[in-house]
């Protein structure tokens, strides 16, 4: 499969005592796993770097205020103290203009983020005074994990009946308006099917009915204000999935197992379940890595649209106000998600597909 | 076995054609079969006519000027006070915003493809052909931009840089390039080991040449079809960053900040959101419709 990257050849760079493992699928699994959590760590360190260095990079001050009344030296002074900002940002290694070698000093600002990162700790954010941005992340972590979940368990079971409906009646007047609606669904962004529901279901419901039915448009409760955030989110992937299973089942249908299921007088849904649909989810689970990051970028749209205070909103918001420590925490917390989506994935698919090589 | 050679042409239906049809043509008359991709692609042609042509109809008279305020009539609806398709907030005429919106999602969507395709070819090509460590780097790298959701990345560089036009359109040429260097390396690495390629090496072409003559046509089909598709990718991002509130900034009318600025009173105009919601929707589905028929059409498998 070719997912992971940077791989010697089988059991190259292991030493002995593991390359016996290689031999066993199991042990191989095992060895996969491991070096795919530990591909993680290069990766989020990366995401750090260029997230840390584009905010560095950025001209001004976050004490900057827009116009008007800027703060004085003094305060100005205190707050970078109080934030770490007096220290250095990097330490370079070598100095070009006399030559030597600089000393090695742990306390610059990139060092100090990377050690506290280490530890769980983002910092705190610039602009609720007093909260750290783990506070924060912990405070809106429930609402996108709502959402979300939600959602997931909508795109598999209805992206994939869809689908394999549609191939099933392959031509047929079901095809053409499941696919239609899929590729409506998939090129429409949300914020624009979001904004047309809240047109929809919340104004012209309101007016056509006289306050009698209507979804709400905003805020976040267990109840129908769930309705149109998840359908909103659960769109596009659905679209994907919807049509991804259709071209994986349409070329299933014509291989000679799948006729050999029908010429032994299998009854359809046997025939459908358990030798079509096992065949051709397994492209599907694929996808399921992009979906989670699909989920991601639409919280922040979705968030907005019906106002919801998760994940995404707060990230918006600080994108904003330019609130750098708390951009750095979603950044990494949404990279590592999608990391951690991506693997369960690959693994899932070892599980599914014994045809796979682990590599 | 011997077969008579008329037994031969008595058996198979050889179906010769007078004219010898290239990949090119044949590709455009596939196209212009499928109807969904005449029909996006005619949409385009009218976008395009209604970018280039709206300051002559504001400079003709025929609609108002986009950014004039008519405090007077904020918020109206639709053929009320003389505004087509009603006024926004600030009073401006939402039909002449919307022929000007046009103009920012067709030159988002053109120009950042303009950006990635020398940036993407060379590298993929380079990668692809050369392979080794420019390979090697080139894939270590994609495996951490996917790490990376696109429009999170926009929103962090748009962030740092403020949303000047340079910066949106770089930044979306920034999530968008390695797709289609990485792209273009598959392309080279499964044609660069065909017996054609092995021929041209034999006889003497240089790198050079053996890429540009070779390599580059041969893999035209998909990077067309992969730029076309770019192009409805960039028009939704710079549609989000309107949208998310550090687009292109006012008073240069964009659908995405259409959209943004008309959910604020939703409930007063709900017309001031479906119209510039709808536009994006459908030049989006006009590129979806075209890239699709260019990449049924650019597949020689799909060849009946």
């Amino acid at each position: 499969m070719a997912v992971i990257a940077g791989r010697p050849a089988r059991g190259a760079l292991l030493p002995p005592q593991l390359r016996a493992l290689t031999g066993t699928r199991s042990g191989a699994l095992a060895i996969f796993v491991v070096r795919r959590i530990l591909w993680m760590v290069p990766i989020v360190f990366f995401v750090i770097v260029i997230t840390f260095t584009l905010m560095h990079l950025a001209p001004g001050s976050p004490w900057d205020k827009g116009g008007g009344r800027q703060l004085s030296d003094t305060v100005v002074n205190n707050l970078n103290i109080r934030y770490g900002l007096n220290k250095p940002v990097f330490t370079p290694w070598f100095d070009f203009s006399t030559g030597h070698f600089i000393p090695f000093r742990w306390d610059d600002q990139f060092k100090l983020y990377i050690w506290n990162v280490a530890h769980f700790d983002f910092g705190l954010s610039y602009q609720y005074q007093g909260k750290t941005v783990s506070t924060l992340l912990l405070e809106s972590w429930p609402y996108t994990a709502t959402i979300g979940v939600l959602a997931f368990l909508l795109i598999i079971p209805i992206g994939v009946g869809l689908g394999v409906v549609a191939a099933l009646r392959q031509n047929t007047r079901i095809d053409y308006i499941t696919m239609g609606f899929a590729t409506i669904a998939a090129s429409f962004p949300n914020f624009v099917i979001g904004a047309l529901m809240v047109v929809a279901f919340s104004v012209l419901a309101y007016r056509a009915t006289g306050g009698n039915f209507y979804l709400p448009a905003a805020g976040f409760a267990m109840d129908d204000s769930l309705i149109m955030p998840v359908v909103t989110l659960a769109l596009l992937p659905i679209a994907y999935t919807a049509r991804l299973t259709r071209a994986s089942t349409l070329e299933t249908i014509r291989q000679d197992f799948v006729r050999t299921a029908w010429a032994k007088g299998l009854p359809e849904r046997l025939v459908v379940v358990r030798h079509v649909l096992k065949n051709s989810l397994i492209p599907v689970v694929t996808t399921l890595g992009p979906t989670f990051a699909f989920l991601v970028t639409g919280s922040v749209i979705v968030e907005t649209v019906f106002a919801i205070p998760g994940i995404g909103r707060a990230f918006v918001v600080a994108i904003e106000s330019r609130d750098y420590p708390m951009i750095l925490g979603t950044t990494i917390l949404f990279s590592l998600v999608v990391a951690i989506a991506n693997l369960v994935v690959d693994v899932l698919y070892v599980f599914i597909d014994p045809r796979v090589r682990l590599t | 076995m011997a077969i008579p050679a008329t037994t031969v042409e008595q058996l198979v239906d050889w179906e010769v054609p007078e004219q010898q049809i290239g990949l090119w043509s044949d590709a455009l008359q596939r196209f212009r079969r499928n109807r969904l991709a005449i029909a996006g692609a005619v949409l385009i042609a009218v976008l395009v006519l209604i970018a280039f042509g709206s300051p002559l109809l504001v400079h003709l008279g025929i609609i108002q000027d986009p950014i004039k305020q008519h405090v007077e009539f904020i918020e109206s609806s639709p053929g009320q006070n003389g505004f087509a398709i009603g006024s926004d907030e600030l009073g401006r005429d939402t039909f002449a915003r919307l022929l000007f919106g046009s103009r920012v999602s067709l030159a988002v969507g053109i120009l950042v493809q303009a950006i990635i395709l020398p940036i993407g070819l060379a590298i993929g090509l380079a990668a692809g052909y050369f392979g080794g460590r420019i390979d090697n780097l080139l894939m270590r790298f994609t495996d951490i931009w996917y790490a990376f959701p696109d429009l999170l990345f926009v929103l962090v560089v748009v962030s740092v840089f403020g949303p000047s036009l340079l910066t949106i359109f770089g930044a979306i040429a920034l999530v968008n390039w390695v797709g289609l260097a990485r792209l273009v390396r598959g392309q080279v690495l499964s044609i660069k080991e065909k017996e054609f390629i092995e021929a041209a090496r034999s006889s003497g072409s240089p790198p050079l040449k053996l890429i540009l003559k070779h390599l580059l046509p041969n893999s035209l089909g998909p990077i067309i079809v992969t730029l076309t598709f770019g192009i409805p990718n960039a028009i939704f991002l710079e549609a989000v960053l309107s949208f998310l509130g550090v687009g292109i900034q006012p008073p240069t009318p964009t659908w995405g900040q259409m959209v943004f600025d008309g959910y604020e009173a939703i409930y007063a105009n709900p017309t001031s959101v479906v119209f510039p919601a709808l536009a994006i929707g459908f030049t989006l589905l006009a590129f979806t419709f075209v890239g699709d028929g260019l990449r049924d059409a650019l597949d020689p498998r799909m060849r009946r």
